[in-house]
């Protein structure tokens, strides 16, 4: 096993970042520890105490009764669409924007990718009364409108970031840029399972709540711990979050389905792999204060991702679960971006559930491997769906998916 | 270049701080072409630079503002890697005769070499290529063990970042293993030019005022007045790049039309390069008459 205490899970982690981000760094980890692993100042309480009041936990854990059927097998899902704001994000958000007050810190910085994390963050800066800002790639902004009104009905400033290709990877830069220039006052918010220690432990342990109310629920519901876990990976904060109370549960599989994209290709003239599939084929290296598993060229310059879904497109993922995924202990696996819009409809039509295209990613993946899966099988549904609508009725057309409805209804018309 | 190295003896980076104020100035290797740098570079040597940074472009220059971000993307796009990087060091420290440092981001070090990920073959080629020392942002102290060790393999020096924000506890700690300069940075956030010497510059330097080893100031340093302010505040040099980079860019966004255009455009560049650096240098050196020791210390 590996020792946290260090910021490393075996050779991943660590603290890659400019000398100026350090001693805030250090002042993090003291504050991580004595909060939120120790419990001071009843941080704790109060952070549960507001994931329910405010957050709406705990989430369902739901027996799709047609899925199970279509499968042949149960299947649950966790419904994380239903936390306030509808991802996952709120966890994390919730968690860092109230460690930042009792750290005394007075502004919030935070990236986004798919503007779930920059929605949830605006919404608990808002809840706390803490000035936000939110740095987003041009390409982001421009394919997650509703998010960035969101963001902005909370007063929180969005600062557009038209390097590179406009997505994650550049907007996690822009952030950290801003964090190293006012440090001082400013708490970076970072939105998953990555960056230096102490954020990739810090965020698994706000987000493992999915898992631990997922391991209870489900042995109330179905009498015993799951066959899988099922959980999409970008950075990887839903994944780990879902995983991390099953660990130690040898006989749970945990799937970890990244983006296939368009193809598991890499061009490296372009510089661009058209996929973000870090876990399942990217190699060892640092970026964004971390040792991780990259998508990369051979001479260590970071490629360009690309996922249908902007919350999966990132060239780095989580430290800790490229060290699960080496040891066994998560299965790696990927689906395309065809597929993924399928599941984004068949659920909406078989489930009347509506997921993030993220989510839609580990839905795939069951409609393509169930036998792989057991006979009970936990799938987290990280969000819901609503902010992609834009991005799957144009995508869909594009490709004339069968499964997906007719927008007649909008032609002809008076 | 010529001296053979001799770890007994102050390394040549710390040498070329010994009897004045030394001008370290900042280029990315490959903006906007390869000959472009090796001309560019030696007008800042001509102009009085005595410490020359090279920058190897990475894709993820968090620690830069704009500037110097936009100047690490020409340099990509032109297509500058590792190699041929390594290829223009070796030609260019046959004919400038001041220490070459390599600046750049720790995946790039990490990654480089056939063998199994790790700083060595990386440093090993740096030392060919004739690198007396390296600077690496995003590598602080706490994670630097490995890199240090190939430094010292080497003969190369290893150079660490002060941040205004650094504690006493972590300035020990790097005060341990830096050799060649420590390099001061002289407010917080990222590079680029700026109109005033921040008042962190003094607290930083007067933290430092014991440290036997040379120290320059960097971040936001463009004219003669800061170079001269600075030296006058005890710092033994200064750190710039923005200021060099911003003359650069000018030539590239100017596009021209034809070759002996180009050759033309690359010369008044060159130029320009080399009257700033000479502006700098004669600030720092300003500064140094300020001192109230002539010594300098
Ligand atoms: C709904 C949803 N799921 C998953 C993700 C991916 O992030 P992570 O891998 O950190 O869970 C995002 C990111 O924006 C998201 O919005």
């Amino acid at each position: 096993m590996s020792s946290e205490s260090d910021g490393k899970f075996g050779d991943y982690g660590g603290q890659f970042v400019p000398e100026a981000l350090m001693p805030a760094i250090e002042e993090l980890t003291d504050a991580y520890e004595r909060y939120v692993l120790d419990n001071e100042d009843g941080f704790v309480d109060e952070f549960r105490q507001r994931l329910g009041d405010f957050g709406g936990r705990p989430t369902p854990l739901q027996r799709a009764d047609r899925l199970s059927e279509r499968y042949d097998r149960d299947v649950y899902l966790k419904r994380e669409d239903l936390l306030h704001g509808g991802a996952h994000k709120l966890n994390n958000a919730l968690g860092q924007v109230l460690l930042a007050k009792y750290m005394g810190k007075d502004r919030i910085v935070a990236e986004t990718g798919a503007g779930q994390h920059g929605t949830a963050t605006a919404m608990a800066a808002a809840h706390l009364g803490m000035p936000c800002e939110i740095y987003m790639g041009r390409t982001d902004i421009n394919r997650q409108r509703p998010n960035v009104f969101r963001m902005r009905i909370h007063d929180a400033e969005v600062n557009p970031v038209d390097v590179g290709s406009g997505t994650l990877k550049e907007a996690i830069n822009a952030t950290m840029r801003d964090w190293a220039t006012n440090v001082e006052d400013t708490h970076y918010v970072i939105g998953s399972v990555v960056g230096p220690h102490p954020f990739p432990r810090m965020v698994r342990d706000f987000q493992s709540i999915i898992s631990e109310e997922a391991r209870e629920q489900i042995r109330e519901q179905a009498g015993r711990l799951p066959d899988s876990v099922v959980a999409c990976a970008g950075g990887g904060s839903n994944t780990m979050g879902a995983f991390h109370e099953f660990v130690g549960d040898e006989d749970v599989g945990l799937v970890a389905v990244e983006a296939g994209g368009s193809s598991l290709t890499i061009d490296e003239e372009e510089g661009l792999a058209p996929h973000s599939a870090s876990l399942s084929v990217g190699e060892e290296g640092v970026l964004h204060g971390a040792r991780t598993k990259l998508l990369q060229n051979p001479d260590g310059q970071i490629l360009e991702s690309h996922s249908v879904s902007a919350g999966l497109d990132y060239s780095g993922v989580g430290p800790e679960l490229a060290h699960l995924a080496d040891e066994g202990r998560v299965r790696p696996v990927n689906v395309d971006d065809d597929a993924a819009l399928d599941a984004f409809h068949r659920l909406s039509t078989l489930e009347g559930i509506i997921p993030a295209l993220e989510s839609s990613h580990a839905l795939g993946y069951l409609e393509e491997n169930p036998e792989q899966l057991g006979d009970l099988v936990v799938v987290n549904v990280s969000g819901r769906g609503d902010k992609d609508l834009d991005t799957v009725i144009e995508e869909s057309d594009r490709r004339d998916l069968d499964a997906a409805p007719s927008m007649e209804v909008f032609e002809g018309g008076e | 270049m010529a001296s053979e190295p001799d770890p007994a003896t102050e390394s040549d980076i710390e040498e070329a701080f010994a009897d004045e104020p030394a001008l370290v100035s900042y280029v990315a290797v490959g903006d906007p072409d390869a000959e472009s740098t090796k001309e560019y570079v030696r007008a800042l040597v001509r102009g009085g630079a005595d410490v020359v940074e090279l920058g190897l472009p990475f894709s993820e220059p968090i620690a830069e503002g704009p500037t110097i971000q936009q100047a690490i993307r020409r340099a990509l796009d032109a297509g500058m890697t590792p190699d041929r990087y390594f290829d223009l060091v070796a030609d260019l420290s046959g004919d400038v005769d001041v220490p070459l440092v390599c600046m750049t981001y720790y995946n790039l070090i990490y990654q480089y070499g056939e063998s199994e990920a790790g700083p060595e073959p990386f440093v090993e080629a740096a030392a060919e290529a004739g690198i007396s020392g390296l600077i690496v942002p995003d590598l602080p102290v706490d994670e630097s063990g490995p890199l240090k060790e190939a430094c010292e393999a080497h003969g190369l020096d290893l150079v660490f970042i002060v941040a205004p924000t650094t504690t006493d506890d972590r300035l020990d700690r790097m005060l341990d293993r830096a050799t060649g300069f420590v390099y001061v940075q002289g407010r917080l956030g990222t590079t680029g030019t700026r109109t005033d010497v921040s008042s962190e510059t003094h607290v930083s330097l007067d933290r430092l005022a014991d440290t036997k080893l040379p120290k320059a100031v960097g971040f936001g340093i463009s004219e003669r007045e800061h170079a001269r302010e600075i030296v006058a505040g005890g710092a033994d040099g200064v750190v710039v790049g923005s200021a060099f980079v911003d003359i650069i860019a000018e030539q590239s966004s100017a596009g021209s039309q034809t070759q002996s255009d180009d050759v033309a455009e690359q010369k008044n560049v060159a130029d320009r390069l080399e009257a700033k650096a000479r502006e700098l240098k004669e600030g720092a050196l300003a500064g140094w008459n300020e001192v109230p020791e002539p010594e300098g210390k």
